[in-house]
């Protein structure tokens, strides 16, 4: 590893916007992921608990040193552990919503907002004015002099989103942003938020576990699984291909991985699917598991994937009720409860399930 | 109407739980019943006994007629105002001192950390007359410190009423430094955090973010410290000596007059008690009710 060669990464070097690459070593963990943002962009990093992502975050912030890697915004350096630089959270242009909000709870609304401003110098009447202005936008000028014990979720949410904006940050990061507010509420603050978002002109990273808050907010998607990125793209792309167990089921698909020779895919676990994409060597092929028809006989049907099944569980999913199937090929497959009754479905029970290859979505490994 | 119930139900459940994040359930009471067990009844009542029965018999003791009299000699008010003075300055200097130290060892790690913690501990545990004598070796006039203090300043601690907040001072600054560090370290230091992205120096941070959410521990700790520094006695009478207004508290006037005139001394002590009390009562609804 020659480090004086100029690399394609350095003359590639963003002048706006994020460029990072976060390698943060923590014992038995490791955090090593390259993110890069235009201005405007919203970033979601995505994935399971403990994969990194609020780590990321706090890196980003400064709050957490990296351990190798380089952080640059719009061109400036704030962390290179290599050359022993790091800029303190402090004086980074970077700014935090956290998950649940730290609003500090002896200061109202107002003061709350007023005080990045007034850390950076503003007087103290210009950074209340500055404030007010703020949760105005934020259709919260009647809180102003609310404790943060007195604001509702959403209220305290977008306070907490305001004090963020308020210091003009070139990076704005969000953590969980949604997670502490209930069903009701996240609809409405979700659709606020992505349109502060739309509006924010510099670069925003939201960390969240929920594929649709992910989905909604941001412009990509990059999805995190122990400290790595796993898949990177549009909200769109990933949720029509993913790429691991964890975002198939996070998006609701059926995911296997196999070897195609034109419309048949032999699985990795022996079984076949039949599809309509012609590829040739290893596929991803996905299906959502309402694609999926179960029957009590050997069904004389024209699909052409037909596999004799295993129920091993069954949970309540929204409506439906999300049946898991062992045997040639482990299957999800949602049914209404009425199907589910007079299929007399129960763990243990042998079923035959069937797919449309029109269904099956396959695309290269 | 069975739509509606199934709809509210879980998202009820789901709203209860999500919309104050980490606030503990509160505990239910627990509740005196009639089961409680006579071993543990038994001493309970007899240590209830054993700490008013003192209380109770300096009431009752009390010279109530030749009250007025006793309390009227300008010793008295001449012992009472030097307590309250030194001891309040002595709180003073624990305050100033006691709190950045207790910040440093509940917010930083540094090599050592455990055996400073120790030392702080250490006055609370030590004979208060070892520590009046310690005091002499550091800063009297022949000690280690104090021999430099009066050659280049002039200034000489013993037997000084300075020496007096000096003394209490040592004594009750552990009180503080205790309860503030236990303070610190159960408030959330993600707040601090929090101020530093919005561009707070740490100082700032400490000064206008944690300093006011841990008021109620500091007021606490200072009260503590405040009790601990007014009942004072080994360490100052060894530190400070016994001159009656410029050294002598009111413990030692009660010590000295229940050699001579055992009334006087009761008299003096119910003082310091209502004292103790009204501090107890005037602070107990402002910071100490969260118990």
């Amino acid at each position: 590893m020659t480090t004086d060669t100029p690399t394609t990464e350095d003359t590639a070097v963003r002048t706006g916007g994020l460029d990072a690459r976060l390698v943060v070593d923590r014992g038995t963990f490791r955090l090593d992921l390259r993110l890069s943002a235009a201005p405007g962009e919203v970033l979601a990093l995505l994935g399971p608990n403990g994969a990194g992502k609020t780590t990321a975050l706090r890196a980003l912030a400064g709050l957490t040193p990296l351990t190798a890697g380089a952080l640059r915004l719009d061109g400036r350096t704030l962390e290179e552990p290599e050359h022993r630089l790091r800029v303190p959270p402090e004086d980074r242009p970077v700014g935090v919503v956290f998950q649940d909000y730290l609003l500090f709870p002896h200061l109202t609304a107002l003061d709350n907002v007023a005080f990045g401003p007034r850390c950076h110098g503003t007087p103290k009447a210009v950074a209340r004015a500055q404030a007010a202005d703020w949760l105005d936008r934020m259709g919260l000028a009647d809180r102003a002099g609310a404790k943060p014990r007195a604001l509702s979720g959403g209220q305290a949410q977008r306070v907490a989103l305001a004090r963020a904006l308020a210091t003009r940050p070139r990076l704005l990061l969000l953590d969980e942003p949604l997670a502490a507010l209930d069903a009701r509420t996240r609809l409405e603050v979700r659709a606020g938020l992505r349109r502060h978002l739309a509006d924010f002109p510099a670069v925003a990273v939201l960390v969240t576990h929920d594929p649709l808050d992910a989905m909604v907010l941001a412009d990509r998607l990059v999805v995190v699984e122990e400290g790595r990125i796993v898949q990177e793209g549009a909200p769109a792309d990933v949720s029509r291909r993913p790429r691991t167990d964890y975002i198939a089921s996070l998006v609701g698909l059926n995911l296997y991985q196999g070897r195609a020779e034109g419309h048949t895919v032999a699985l990795d676990g022996g079984a076949t699917i039949t599809t309509t994409e012609d590829l040739t060597g290893p596929v991803f092929v996905a299906f959502p598991p309402a694609a999926v028809t179960l029957h009590r006989d050997r069904p004389d049907s024209s699909a052409r994937n037909l596999w004799r099944l295993e129920v091993t569980g069954l949970e309540s999913h929204g409506d439906q009720i999300r049946v898991d199937l062992t045997g040639e090929l482990p299957l999800l497959a949602d049914l209404t409860t009425a199907a589910v009754a007079e299929l007399d479905l129960h763990p243990g029970r042998t079923v035959w399930a069937t797919l449309k290859a029109a269904q099956t979505h396959a695309y290269p490994a | 109407m069975t739509e509606p119930d199934t709809e509210t139900g879980p998202a009820e459940v789901l709203e209860d739980t999500r919309r104050r994040p980490r606030t503990s359930r509160p505990r239910p009471r627990p509740r005196l019943r009639a089961g409680v067990p006579l071993p543990l009844l038994l001493p309970a009542l007899g240590g209830l006994v054993f700490l008013v029965l003192p209380l109770v018999a300096l009431l009752v003791r009390a010279p109530w007629r030749s009250l007025p009299d006793q309390l009227t000699g300008v010793a008295v008010w001449q012992a009472l105002r030097l307590s309250l003075i030194t001891a309040t300055a002595a709180t003073a200097v624990a305050l100033v001192l006691g709190v950045p130290l207790a910040w440093l060892l509940a917010r930083t790690r540094f090599p050592g950390r455990r055996l400073v913690r120790a030392l702080v501990t250490l006055p609370l545990v030590l004979p208060p007359v070892v520590g009046g004598v310690a005091l002499l070796l550091a800063l009297g006039r022949n000690g280690i410190v104090g021999r430099w203090l009066d050659s280049a300043f002039g200034v000489t601690l013993p037997f000084t009423t300075a020496g007096v907040v000096v003394a209490e001072a040592f004594v009750a600054m552990p009180f503080l430094v205790i309860s503030v560090e236990g303070t610190l370290r159960a408030a959330d230091p993600r707040y601090e955090e929090a101020a530093t992205t919005l561009g707070a120096s740490r100082f700032t941070a400490f000064r206008r973010v944690t300093l006011p959410m841990v008021a109620p521990g500091v007021a606490a700790g200072a009260v503590l410290a405040w009790a601990r520094a007014l009942g004072e006695f080994g360490a100052t009478i060894t530190f400070a000596g016994n001159f009656p207004g410029r050294t002598q508290t009111m413990p030692l006037s009660v010590y000295l007059a229940l050699q001579s005139d055992p009334a006087a001394a009761i008299a003096l002590s119910l003082v310091l008690l209502a004292v103790s009390i009204a501090v107890l009562a005037g602070l107990r609804d402002r910071w100490m009710a969260a118990s």
